[in-house]
């Protein structure tokens, strides 16, 4: 009989683990709480830097599972660790002894909301970078107007802001917005496009291509500057307000559209297990790895691995490489090595 | 606008505000700029609602107007503020209410500030004994006056004569609230409904029969800012604010303003009359401006005191078209009568804001 590896999270890092499990000879077991596997990257339209369709990389990591148990709505009640493994107790009733569990239990995204100034939830067309993909996706958005002629992105939205309690970088929103706002060029060509930013920071293969393509080609205005207040005209129209710290002034425009760059944060769901094994948890408040450097995907419990953003924010493909690394650790540890 | 989310802050930003017993102080300048808002506090807590509201002919300025100026060290304000405090203590009181917006900031960052530094406190505390040999407790609870009203809003309403209702069409007045910059700009959790959306004052508007309208430069300073309007030169940037508020309201219709802090009615209501000379534009209908009101100017009329024992007739824009819209009666010939009915003389009448 094959051996039991619970992966907790059927998001693309649990799935890529998943797909290296099987290969080893494992039946890996995804417990995933909503009703779809690929986590955020399912409601995603492309990917940087090749534009390739999210779904695909979803659809080709769901043919590669499809021999593995997969429980969906089903969330997990409890870990016990006994001498040599843990019992993975499920909300379905069903509990799982397994001497290695993969953490892939991922991020959230930031509650827009909670950034008051920039109105989203009281003003009509403020949305965030996820309700965009959706909307890139074919989803029905009100918000969205037929034909914008301003639209305006606020990177490090719930980034690198001390004030909304996260300190750390979120990595992939500067790259998105870029993505984003070509991709909105070339829906609406005639709109004028704004990214607010404090920090461009585009350090992945093609990423700085990506940028000077977008102010080449697309005209796209890049403003170092974030924005202070958002409000609404009698048309509603947004009157956004920020600073050009580059010129030294402040501005003030009126806009169609304003998509937020949500940043990724820890999921809070994960410190409550996290506490009954006593997994540690970094000061970011994700999970901790043994390390950082070396011992990534190690937690400082044996036999409970991790992959992709349950310790920080990643990329796709950091996360996809990180799931491969973390099926290798898991058959490494289960072999004794 | 999608109402449903601002009250979803709204929720998130309720402070407890105790129903009675409150030591209260007033503002350096309220009674100068508007004379009888002070007084309407008082007589409508004590007199219309029963409740105990204590104040004492010693209390001085807190020191904010100087300290915000850059005239006054935080320590000696931190001092001053110490001596209110004594003076609460020593009248057995411990809900702290003021009427001036920089007051309560003020309090407000105090408070904190011994609450980071506790050593300041105690040095505070040193030099207070030294100077004064007083001690004091600090408050249990921290308001500003327009927080006890709108916690009493809805008993104003029970009580009220007049709703803040257009008498002809039965339509809610459209109403722009705004807010001072020292309520909750500093500590959003110290104001009713946060610093983005503030309620306090809405919550008064909607429990009065009124609709808030909201514009794009509703969150905007109303021009005084100390150091503008203190500073002479800056006079010009003063006024430039103003106008940037009354030019973004401009296409709502706003037929009042209300307002919780001492300098903004008085410069928004004061810089209409500027404005109107300077541009030869007004922004109220007919050639009138917008009246601008305090919030208890606001409820003496929805409870139904003459407008002219409210210090209407004080205002620069003229209230009667917003008297007449409502229905409340008033007495044009009694407009400057002083409280014993001695006359005040009249005003001269500017050339372009419409005035009676």
């Amino acid at each position: 009989m094959k051996e039991n590896v619970v992966i907790i999270g059927g998001g693309i890092a649990g799935m890529e683990a998943a797909r290296q499990l099987l290969l080893l000879g494992y039946t890996p077991i995804i417990v995933e709480k909503k009703d779809h596997l690929g986590g955020h990257v399912a409601r995603w339209h492309k990917l940087f830097p090749d534009m390739a369709p999210a779904g695909d990389l979803v659809r080709r990591l769901s043919e590669a599972i499809s021999e593995a148990n997969i429980f969906l709505e089903t969330r997990i009640t409890s870990i016990n660790r006994l001498s040599n493994g843990y019992v993975v107790m499920l909300s379905n009733g069903v509990s799982i002894p397994c001497r290695a569990v993969l953490g892939a239990s991922g991020f959230r995204l930031f509650d827009a909301s909670k950034k008051e100034e920039y109105g989203y939830g009281v003003y009509n067309h403020v949305i965030t970078n996820s309700d965009l993909e959706a909307w890139f996706n074919g989803a029905e958005d009100p918000r969205i107007v037929a034909d914008p002629k301003a639209v305006g992105f606020v990177h490090c939205v719930g980034s690198r802001d001390l004030k909304a309690g996260n300190s750390q970088c979120s990595k992939v929103c500067c790259m998105t917005a870029v993505k984003q706002a070509i991709e909105l060029k070339e829906r609406f060509p005639d709109a004028r496009i704004y990214c607010f930013y404090m920090d461009l920071r585009l350090f992945g293969k093609k990423y700085e291509d990506f940028y000077i393509n977008a102010q080449q080609e697309y005209g796209i205005q890049f403003i170092r500057g974030r924005v202070s207040e958002v409000g609404e005209t009698a048309e509603e129209r947004l009157q956004v307000k920020a600073e050009d710290t580059l010129s030294g002034k402040p501005l003030k425009v009126q806009l169609d559209l304003l998509v937020l760059m949500s940043g990724m944060v820890c999921n809070p769901e994960v410190a409550e297990f996290a506490r009954t094994i006593r997994l540690d948890v970094d000061s970011d408040g994700f999970l901790k790895s043994l390390d950082n450097v070396g011992g990534i995907n190690r937690s400082n419990q044996p036999g409970f691995f991790y992959a992709g953003a349950c310790t920080g924010t990643k990329t796709v493909p950091e996360t996809l490489a990180e799931a491969r690394a973390a099926a290798l650790d898991i058959h490494r540890y289960l072999l004794g090595k | 606008m999608i109402y449903e989310g601002k009250q979803k802050i709204w929720k998130d930003y309720q402070k407890e505000i105790p129903d009675d017993h409150w030591y209260f102080v007033r503002s350096c300048i309220r009674q100068n700029f508007f004379p009888a808002s002070e007084r309407m506090f008082t007589e409508i807590t004590r007199n219309v609602l029963g409740k105990d509201v204590y104040e004492t002919p010693y209390h001085t300025t807190c020191g904010g107007i100087a300290y915000h100026c850059d005239t006054l060290p935080q320590e000696t304000a931190m001092t001053i503020v110490a001596r209110q405090f004594a003076l609460m203590t020593e009248a057995g009181y411990e809900n702290y209410a003021a009427s001036c917006i920089t007051s309560f900031g003020n309090y407000a960052e105090v408070l904190e500030t011994w609450h980071e530094f506790p050593e300041l406190e105690a040095r505070i505390r040193e030099q207070l004994w030294k100077a004064t040999r007083r001690e004091f407790k600090k408050p249990k609870y921290l308001a500003h006056t327009s927080d006890l009203i709108y916690h009493w809003r809805n008993q104003i309403a029970e009580k009220a004569k007049f709703r803040l209702v257009d008498k002809d069409t039965g339509e809610p007045l459209r109403i722009a609230e705004h807010i001072g910059c020292h309520y909750a700009k500093m500590f959003p959790s110290k104001g009713v409904g946060g610093a983005e959306y503030p309620y306090v004052l809405t919550g008064m508007v909607e429990s009065w029969g009124g609709q808030i309208i909201d514009y794009p430069e509703r969150r905007h300073c109303c021009g005084y800012g100390f150091r503008q309007y203190h500073v002479k030169a800056n006079r010009g940037y003063c006024v430039s604010n103003t106008h940037k508020k009354f030019e973004s309201m401009e296409p709502y219709g706003i037929q009042a303003i209300v307002t919780n802090c001492p300098g903004c009615p008085y410069f928004m209501d004061r810089w209409q009359y500027f404005i109107a000379e300077q541009t030869g534009k007004t922004y109220g209908k007919d050639g009138f401006g917008i009246p601008v009101l305090t919030y208890e100017e606001l409820a003496g009329l929805v409870l139904g005191y003459d407008p002219w024992d409210l210090g209407l007739q004080l205002h620069q824009v003229a209230v009667e078209p917003l008297l007449d819209r409502i229905g409340i009666p008033y007495d044009p010939k009694a407009k400057y009568l002083g409280v014993n009915k001695e006359d005040l003389l009249r005003p001269s009448l500017p050339q372009t804001l419409k005035c009676f």
